[in-house]
């Protein structure tokens, strides 16, 4: 029985390569057939398809909706009561529906930093690495500039004269994360531009706008989902900084401020909102660094098993 | 030689443009787009005539190019003017700032660099074992805790409830200081752990492939010896150059850390400048760590082109 199952698993194996070498897959398609065979990567795509959900759910307002409504007594306990599993807050609101609230700010707080950052670094990185000369002399020199100040210095001030809000948020992690993109973009761009396949496109007659657009960008893109599953985690995690800052989300609860509460709760030990917040946040980050190395993996096999 | 000389003086000339940069970012944020700070310093009670004459004190009715070359002074005499709260000189505010903030940071980065390229060779030597996966895996998840997590649960149990460390508070003069920074400088090294031990694991592994440890393997030296005499030696280099990087950032302090503990540092002074609207503090810091930052990276460059001579530079 045994012997059997094994003599089928390499008769499937040598379908696959046969497979394979029949009809080669496209670059996407066999990144995607990496990452799948990949159990822990495929779990947490799952993970965080699961709190995108509950994320877009909240957003359109049919759960969690209801998070400023007082459903019990001040710091309740967790586990006593179904209306307030997870305990509740100083004006009696449920931990929990507070968490599910706080997804949707820090999923959308992933997202539209990203959205902002990803422009900026494609953009800039590719339009240096392409025509290089003084384009690239002034572009390095500007991310140069914005990279010798620390990053938590021009987050904070540009996060304090913006005023607080999750506008802020949105746009200080996008202004200050888009240069490490930028770097990536750049070089790889300058490797891709003397290609031949860029060559051949020279040669059909592409101008420089369709050579960089319809031929080199799509060649980095990879670079660019690899930057977003990281950009997610840093800015779900610096959210949390900059509530304790007092510069972050107000008026709803996020996890940045629910954490920033303890610091008064827990000499009273009220330790569930604390946990609550650390918890739901720990697993999506921990799934979007697991997600983010995958990826690299999958999508640039040279840099495997680099770190 | 020569070739590198050439290299060392146009690299110190670009600190210039950079320089110039950092200051014109700091003037957009602190001068054009922050708002007018004299109505925020005088409240609400303030008359025309005294926030003309505040203006006019400030240096704020000169033209936006005086106001940027004001910055741009600043950057290079260091003279950063009065604190709007405090009314001290900034400079001599950052003197005295910077020694609690290096008495927390200097032994906490030696500390979690000592310990994390430790754990790095021992995850080298045991690569794709057990332990490897393990300590990657522990690395990963203590990375995704929130750092506000691990500061606010440390000093609960440790300082508060079981108080084996002071809450917090800081005494100037040796030995008192330690009493004060012995907690802040576990949770620093703790942070500190996670990124690190995967940054050198992946600086050793890169060696590791190269093809002198191949020959080294092939003369018949143990895998210790490899690693301690040949790896480690030839991995020093980007873990120098990595560290040496990081050292303005130790001036800084943990600025978390800092406020929490309610250490006078740098941080500490940082974050209550952000808390009373202090700009000339908040850009003094900001330009101050942009010149370490910038100052230390052109070092690091150097001390790469004259360890590693396959360096070719342009």
């Amino acid at each position: 029985m045994l012997e059997q199952t094994a003599a089928e698993n390499i008769e499937a194996k040598l379908n696959d390569e046969i497979n394979t070498i029949g009809k080669s897959r496209s670059l996407w398609a066999d990144a995607w057939h990496r990452l799948v065979q990949d159990k822990i990567a495929v779990s947490c795509l799952i993970i965080v398809g699961l709190y995108a959900l509950v994320a877009l759910l909240s957003g359109l307002g049919l759960i969690a909706a209801d998070w400023s409504q007082e459903v019990g007594p001040s710091y309740a306990p967790p586990f006593e009561n179904w209306d307030y599993i997870l305990g509740t807050d100083l004006f009696g609101r449920s931990v929990l529906t507070k968490v599910i609230h706080g997804t949707q700010v820090a999923m959308s707080v992933g997202l539209v930093s990203s959205l902002i950052a990803i422009p900026i670094g494609v953009a800039l990185g590719a339009l240096a690495g392409y025509f290089g000369g003084w384009v690239d002399e002034v572009i390095v020199w500007f991310y140069t500039t914005v990279s010798s100040i620390p990053g938590i210095m021009l987050l904070m001030s540009i996060a304090f004269i913006l005023g607080k809000g999750i506008t802020t948020v949105y746009i200080a992690l996008g202004l200050t994360s888009w240069v490490g993109l930028c770097r990536l973009i750049r070089g790889e761009v300058m490797k891709h531009k003397n290609r031949e396949y860029v060559q051949a496109a020279s040669a059909i007659g592409a101008g420089h706008p369709r050579k960089l657009i319809k031929h080199i960008i799509p060649n980095v893109t990879h670079i660019v989902i690899i930057f977003t599953s990281l950009q997610f985690q840093v800015a779900i995690k610096s959210e949390v900084i900059l509530s304790y800052l007092g510069i972050g989300v107000s008026g709803q609860p996020s996890w940045g401020t629910m954490i920033d509460d303890a610091k008064l709760e827990l000499a009273r030990e009220v330790w569930w909102q604390l946990a609550g917040a650390t918890v739901a946040m720990f697993v999506v980050v921990l799934a979007f660094n697991i997600l983010g190395d995958a990826l690299r993996d999958a999508l640039d096999p040279k840099l495997k098993g680099k770190s | 030689m020569s070739n590198n000389w050439n290299y060392i003086i146009r690299r110190i000339l670009y600190l210039i443009p950079v320089l110039l940069g950092v200051c014109f970012l700091v003037f957009i944020l602190f001068n054009v787009t922050a708002g007018d700070p004299v109505l925020m310093l005088l409240g609400k009670h303030g008359s025309p005539e005294q926030a003309a004459a505040l203006r006019e004190q400030l240096g704020l009715n000169q033209s936006w190019f005086m106001q940027y070359v004001d910055v741009v002074k600043s950057a290079f005499t260091f003279d950063f003017g009065r604190s709007w709260s405090t009314k001290q000189e900034i400079s001599s505010m950052i003197a005295h700032g910077a020694i609690p903030s290096l008495t927390l940071s200097l032994p906490a980065f030696f500390l979690s660099t000592v310990t994390s390229i430790l754990f790095a060779l021992l995850v080298a030597f045991y690569r794709g074992k057990g332990i490897d996966l393990f300590i990657r895996v522990t690395c990963i998840a203590m990375m995704s805790i929130s750092s506000l997590v691990y500061i606010l649960v440390f000093q609960y149990l440790l300082a508060y409830k079981w108080g084996l460390f002071e809450i917090s508070g800081y005494e100037f003069g040796f030995p008192n200081f330690i009493y004060y920074v012995l907690l802040p400088i576990i949770i620093w090294v703790i942070l500190s752990l996670g990124p690190d031990i995967r940054f050198y694991r992946t600086l050793i592994l890169d060696e590791i492939y190269q093809d002198y440890v191949r020959t080294a393997r092939a003369k018949g030296l143990t895998e210790k010896k490899i690693l301690f005499k040949h790896v480690l030696r030839n991995a020093m280099i980007p873990i120098v150059t990595y560290t040496v990087v990081q050292l303005p950032f130790l001036l800084l302090g943990a600025l978390l850390l800092e406020s929490f503990f309610s250490i006078p540092g740098l941080g500490g002074m940082t974050i209550n400048a952000l808390n009373s609207s202090d700009f000339p503090v908040l850009k003094a810091i900001t330009i101050l760590s942009a010149i370490a930052y910038i100052v230390f990276t052109l070092i690091q460059d150097i001390i790469y082109t004259i360890v590693d001579p396959r360096v070719k530079l342009q």
